[in-house]
């Protein structure tokens, strides 16, 4: 689309963001017959990667997704969480739940949820950014946006902000709620190749050496894996930085030791409660923007993918009725509270307490753990096989389990 | 103001924007950039996976 200095155009939804909560919003209102545009800051849709590429294949059938050989890279068989001192919890497949499953291109991903959206009739507009809401009377009823020098106007029935962690959409709404550094997670990855470990499952590492989160790697090939860490925010104070702490912990691992970085990702999730409000008059937030990302894993796709669905006909909606006052869009609230809500808390609640958790105690939860078959047995007869082992633990974890 | 931030370092990657409780930090075309309201709380110093960020007088 060619755009002039001083253009308007005009739309029934216009989504900030071409992630894919963006363009998974916009796939399900072009469908639903909104006349739909996304913008993307970026040149490129889904580069540069900023992720772990760790997902659940759990949702395929929720997002109606048919094929997703654009984008997996590698089926996962399980995961192998590793204690401080070296315990190992294996949890195959069948009984994790979310997040584990597969490592994607995440590239390759973004790109398909985008032209999933394209085939239903969704404009995108790439290199080129909101730069602040267009306002009458206190509602939204466009953006301004810049794309390579050029300053335009979009006006839209429903703005959608899926701006990911760096949200400003809805700080100009004023929806914005600053996120406790403790709910933080700041992350520091490198892909590193010519390493050696197991290439069938993910690896996550708890304790100190990543303060309030934990180290994984996460298998493309045999000898390529996503090599990350995430630290709680408000455990550091400027001395130790993420990328120091990854430094340590790779020179400390002999499969990592004599691997090549061939690129480095830094960024931040969000691991918080449910946020107060999403919605304001003409405006709805999603993704990570709308901080769903799940407080145990810090994986945030998931989540987002199913609340983008769920925005993106609430979106159509709500234009086809002439509604979009805030009152009306408090039912969008309504309905991805109604699916991911509990998890949410109940997932925050289990973080909360797992902060409170030191090197020695991983050491014994995960020891405890590691005596068992997971796959046969249920949450109830794992907190008995650690109550036996060591009773103290218990109280801790009881009221949330 | 005493925050500054090494260009060379930064990854451009919005950790410290989405951090900072007083929405202080906005991306421009090729790096954050502080403007009004900072209050030296010194969390996008720390949010800083390469630490591109310091505050005070070094
Ligand atoms: C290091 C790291 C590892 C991670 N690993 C995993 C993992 O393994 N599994 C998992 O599920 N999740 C992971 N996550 C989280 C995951 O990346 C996010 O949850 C996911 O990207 C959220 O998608 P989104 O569409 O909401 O936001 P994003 O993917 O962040 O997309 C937002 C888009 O909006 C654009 N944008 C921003 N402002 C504007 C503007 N003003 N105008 C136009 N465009 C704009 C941005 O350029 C960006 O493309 C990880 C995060 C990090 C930082
Ligand atoms: S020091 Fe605090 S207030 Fe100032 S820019 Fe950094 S995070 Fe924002
Ligand atoms: S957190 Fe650090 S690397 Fe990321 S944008 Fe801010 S200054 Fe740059």
């Amino acid at each position: 689309m060619n755009i002039d200095q001083g253009d308007t155009l005009e739309y029934d939804v216009l989504v900030i963001g071409g992630g894919p909560t963006g363009s998974t919003a916009g796939r399900f209102s072009a469908r639903h017959n909104a006349k739909t545009l996304v913008i993307e800051k970026r040149q490129e849709i889904g580069s540069p990667v900023r992720c772990g590429e760790g997902i659940s294949l759990s949702w395929l059938e929720e997002l109606e997704i048919k094929d997703i050989s654009p984008w997996v890279r590698r089926y996962i068989r399980g995961a192998r969480i590793y204690s401080p001192s070296g315990h190992v919890l294996e949890i195959i497949e069948d009984i994790a739940g979310d997040e584990v499953g597969s490592v994607i291109e995440r590239d390759m991903f973004d790109k398909d949820m985008a032209r999933l959206a394209a085939i239903e009739g969704a404009d995108f507009m790439v290199k080129t950014a909101a730069t602040g809401l267009l306002k009458e009377n206190g509602k939204v009823v466009g953006v301004k946006a810049k794309q390579m020098g050029k300053e335009f106007n979009i006006m839209a029935d429903i703005v959608i902000g899926a701006d990911g962690f760096e949200s400003q959409v809805g700080r100009w709404a004023g929806i914005y709620e600053a996120i406790k550094p403790k709910d933080i997670m700041t992350c520091f990855q490198y892909r590193m190749t010519g390493i050696d470990v197991d290439p069938d499952f993910t690896h996550f590492y708890m304790g100190t050496r990543a303060p309030g989160g934990y180290a994984w790697i996460f298998p493309k090939d045999e000898v390529t894996a996503n090599v990350g860490l995430g630290v709680q925010l408000s455990r550091l104070n400027g001395e130790v930085t993420p990328k120091e702490y990854l430094d340590q912990f790779i020179a400390g691992h002999k499969g990592l030791r004599n691997g090549e970085a061939i690129d480095m990702v830094a960024g931040a999730v969000s691991v918080t409660h449910p946020p107060e409000r999403t919605v304001a008059d003409g405006i709805l937030l999603v993704g990570d923007a709308s901080r769903v990302v799940d407080p145990i894993t810090g994986g945030g796709i998931v989540n987002g993918l199913k609340q983008a669905k769920i925005a993106g006909e609430f979106a159509a909606k709500a234009v086809s009725e002439g509604k979009t006052d805030v009152e009306y869009l408090k039912k969008y609230e309504k309905l991805w509270r109604h699916r991911l809500e509990d998890k949410l808390w109940r997932n925050y609640m289990a973080k909360e307490k797992a902060m409170l958790l030191d090197d020695v105690m991983y050491d014994k939860i995960i020891d405890a753990l590691s005596d068992m078959d997971l796959r046969k047995v249920r949450v109830e007869t794992i907190l008995e096989g650690v109550r036996k082992k060591y009773p103290e633990l218990i109280k801790e974890f009881e009221d949330m389990m | 103001m005493s925050l500054e931030l090494n260009v060379e370092k930064c990854m451009r990657c919005g950790a410290c924007v989405g951090a900072c409780p007083v929405n202080a930090i906005f991306l421009k075309e090729h790096s954050p950039a502080v403007g009004r309201g900072c209050t030296e709380c010194g969390l996008c110093v720390n949010i800083c996976p390469v630490g591109a960020f310091s505050l005070g007088g070094e």
